[in-house]
């Protein structure tokens, strides 16, 4: 009798279990199932990030996922905006893609991070769709290779890409005394112009670089980056194929920092470090001309045209342009750098026809230009460019456009994300204070080393 | 009588005549164990399995992004290595065992210590009041006592609005000294708990022989050192104990406030761990830190029980 009683036990126990490990197996395997219907009508899950209070993205996506669902019926296309600062989107994208039941169907890469998503094996090749597709001759070859991973093969599409310059206020510049047509050489040009901006005009922010570990990748590379790459070092040596460490010209771009925010003349490090700062200095900032030099990307008058999040007229007229000078006028004098998204299919994508639909309607002539022009993009399709309607978009797009000529791209291998984040870290000891320049840049030499190893690393100039 | 009942009492009724006949003492303890059954089913896959996969993980180089993500490989105490040898993470095992020592073995035991005994002597108007003060911050959620006390901390937040009140300098307690804010803000909310349990242990004590002590002529102080706090001296461990594993793993109350920053000031080891693992997507890494904090909290429960078992003896 006992024995029946614990047998009988023992099996409820063991059904139980079996019967969540079931719910589990039959969950997994709907992708399969999925996956084989999915030329006919489909539901498409696109990811994008969404935060702070730009809109130009969600209404882009808004009209694509009409356009879409009108030509084919039946299906339907869900937005899915990751609310998340920088680094946050990141991590909840990856860890949607790690499972099939959460794997959006077509997400939205940063070119920085493309590589080391590839590597992580969350990406779909999509070569056998390109090739296939009578628009990809369209684009530039340097935007082709934005998302072609070591393997060769194409694993997102650019929808822009960016350069980086200063942005001044004119105004706050006149009432400074200082030329309203700026064109600054060296990196003591542009302290001094600070200088006298913080003495001049108090209450005014003299400038702002982005620093520190809340604006993630915006840190290292608006900041950081736009200074490093104007010194005579670089972040990866591309003769050796290795990673620099121990370079005067990061010591020396750590001291940059330390110097703006030391000196007062940067907003104060409590601000920068809000993670909204990004936004701020777009909405709040620059226009209510509280800022007089911002060192930013091209797109950020998207904030301020009627589709923004700040609609701001008067910008074109209060704001000029100039390009971030080098360390001491030296190289080609000025320095910019780019970056960009694409959209890609993620490797456990239930649609991927679907989704490669999708990313063909979102790359349409018409949707493209009409993108580049909201979003305020620099274009990377030709006919794009060639567009009347683009190249007027803005005063500034043709300045911006130019600076390709000088751009650099970041070192965008699987190991970039986490030397930008110890970069991130470094800048944020030396601006709080916390560590000299030359311990910071220490401490990120060994992290570095432990990251790529010691034998992929070379000492700099 | 009452002896030869209680066997045949104790086994189960409806199963007496067989068990009660076989005495197989395992077969009886099979049975035992049948009813717990589920729940210890239930305890393996979902408190053992994690705890088991996240020993497994500390020993990999699992990430989120990059090649540790598409095949996670073993990669021994690579990771404890990286951590010991790391400015940062020596930074946060220091900011952690500050944190623990000032809010809660001095901050919140003192603190809960000497309401209980100042509310044992209080009017029941001013205990109720005050008990409700105190459990009130203790009960609020943890995100809406951080966010109460961010503005309180604030540059120009209420605290540097009293202390200029009274012409005292304030300073940005929040960027100046993190450390310090949070460690108050942990007092502030965790203190309810040592005191529920020093009101509870005071009043096991008999009046008897506190009475006595007096009647010896033992004064406040005297009586208190000689003859109420060994008397809680259990009580004094079991707290110590809960209240340093609790303020060992706070998160949300120093993320909330400060995040860790500015710069590392007060990046504890809950902190670091979260920024490795989910901002910087180092999985095995942050799971090797969440083993390290197991073990501190581990040295601290045995010295702790050491203290509790020398008493007993």
């Amino acid at each position: 009798m006992s024995r029946k009683r614990f047998k009988v036990a023992a099996l409820a126990s063991a059904l139980l279990l079996a019967v969540t490990a079931c719910s589990q197996g039959s969950t997994t395997k709907q992708p399969d199932a999925g996956s084989s219907q999915s030329a006919g009508p489909a539901h498409i899950k696109i990811a994008y990030q969404q935060w702070g209070p730009g809109t130009v993205m969600k209404n882009f996506l808004a009209g694509v996922k009409t356009e879409y669902e009108a030509a084919n019926p039946g299906s339907t296309v869900e937005i899915l905006p990751i609310v998340a600062s920088e680094n946050d989107y990141y991590t909840k994208l990856q860890l949607m893609m790690r499972s099939p039941n959460t794997a959006p169907d077509v997400v939205y890469e940063d070119t920085f991070l493309i590589n080391s998503d590839i590597t992580a094996g969350y990406l779909k090749p999509l070569d056998d769709y390109i090739n296939k597709w009578d628009q990809w001759s369209q684009f530039q070859d340097t935007a082709k290779g934005a998302a072609k991973a070591l393997d060769g093969k194409t694993y997102g599409v650019p929808d822009g890409t960016d350069t980086r310059a200063l942005w001044y206020n004119k105004q706050l510049f006149a009432k400074a005394g200082l030329p309203e047509d700026w064109q600054p050489k060296t990196w003591d040009d542009v302290l001094s112009a600070a200088r006298t901006i913080k003495q001049k005009l108090p209450g005014v922010i003299p400038m702002n670089v982005y620093s520190g570990k809340p604006m993630g990748e915006a840190s290292a590379m608006q900041g950081f980056e736009m200074l490093l790459y104007g010194t005579k070092d670089t972040l990866y040596n591309n003769d050796q194929q290795k990673w620099v460490v121990g370079s005067q010209g990061f010591k020396d771009s750590l001291n940059f920092i330390k110097t703006i925010y030391g000196e007062g003349l940067a907003p104060s490090p409590k601000q920068a470090l809000d993670p909204n700062m990004g936004s701020k200095v777009g909405t709040e900032l620059l226009p209510q001309s509280k800022l007089a030099i911002d060192l930013d990307g091209s797109w950020i008058y998207s904030n301020w045209q009627k589709t923004g999040a700040k609609p701001w007229p008067q910008w074109s007229t209060v704001l000029g342009q100039t390009a971030m000078p080098t360390q001491d006028g030296s190289g080609k004098g000025k320095v910019s750098l780019s970056g960009g998204w694409t959209w890609a299919i993620p490797a456990k994508s239930k649609n991927p026809d679907a989704a490669w639909n999708l990313i063909k309607t979102l790359q349409t002539q018409k949707n493209a230009t009409k993108y580049a022009t909201d979003g305020a993009q620099i274009a990377v399709r030709k006919d794009v460019a060639d567009d009347a309607g683009y190249k007027n978009s803005s005063k500034s797009t043709k300045f911006f456009t130019d600076l390709v000529s000088v751009t650099v791209y970041r070192p965008a291998f699987a190991e970039y994300p986490k030397v930008s984040n110890e970069i991130i870290t470094a800048m944020e000891a030396v601006m709080t204070g916390q560590s000299s320049p030359d311990k910071a840049a220490k401490n990120y030499d060994e992290a570095v080393e432990g990251i790529v190893g010691k034998d992929k690393t070379t000492s700099g100039q | 009588m009452t002896t030869t009942v209680a066997p045949t009492a104790s086994t189960p009724a409806p199963s007496g005549k067989t068990s009660g006949r076989s005495g197989k003492p395992r077969a009886a303890n099979l049975i035992r164990m049948l009813p717990l059954s589920p729940a210890i089913g239930l305890m393996l896959v979902f408190l053992a399995g994690p705890i088991l996969y996240c020993v497994y993980a500390a020993f990999t180089n699992m990430a989120l992004t990059g090649t540790g993500a598409a095949n996670v490989k073993f990669v021994g105490v690579d990771n404890f290595r990286k951590a010991f040898g790391s400015g940062a993470f020596t930074n946060a095992i220091w900011l952690t065992l500050v944190f623990t020592l000032i809010s809660a073995i001095i901050g919140q035991n003192t603190l809960g210590l000497g309401l209980a005994l100042l509310m044992r002597k209080s009017t029941k108007l001013v205990r109720n009041f005050v008990g409700t003060a105190v459990i009130g911050a203790w009960v609020l959620p943890e995100v809406v006592a951080a966010y109460l006390l961010s503005a309180f901390f604030n540059d120009d937040g209420t605290l540097n609005v009293m202390l200029h009140a009274v012409g005292l300098p304030g300073q940005d307690w929040l960027y100046a000294a993190p450390i310090i804010a949070v460690s108050l803000a942990n007092i502030w909310r965790g203190t309810a708990f040592s005191m529920l349990v020093y009101s509870a242990a005071l009043s096991e004590i008999p009046k008897e022989i506190e009475e006595s002590a007096e009647m010896d002529g033992a004064g406040g102080w005297r009586r208190l050192a000689f003859v109420t706090l060994p008397m809680i001296t259990r009580a004094i461990m079991t707290n110590l104990m809960l209240i340093t594993l609790q303020t060992l793993s706070v998160f949300g109350l120093i993320f909330a406030m400060t995040r860790g920053g500015p710069g590392t000031k007060s990046q504890t080891l809950p902190l670091y761990m979260y920024e490795q693992a989910f901002s910087f997507s180092q999985i095995g890494y942050g799971t090797a830190i969440a083993l390290v904090m197991l073990a501190i909290g581990a040295v601290f429960s045995l010295i702790y029980l050491r203290g509790l078992n020398s008493e007993a003896a």
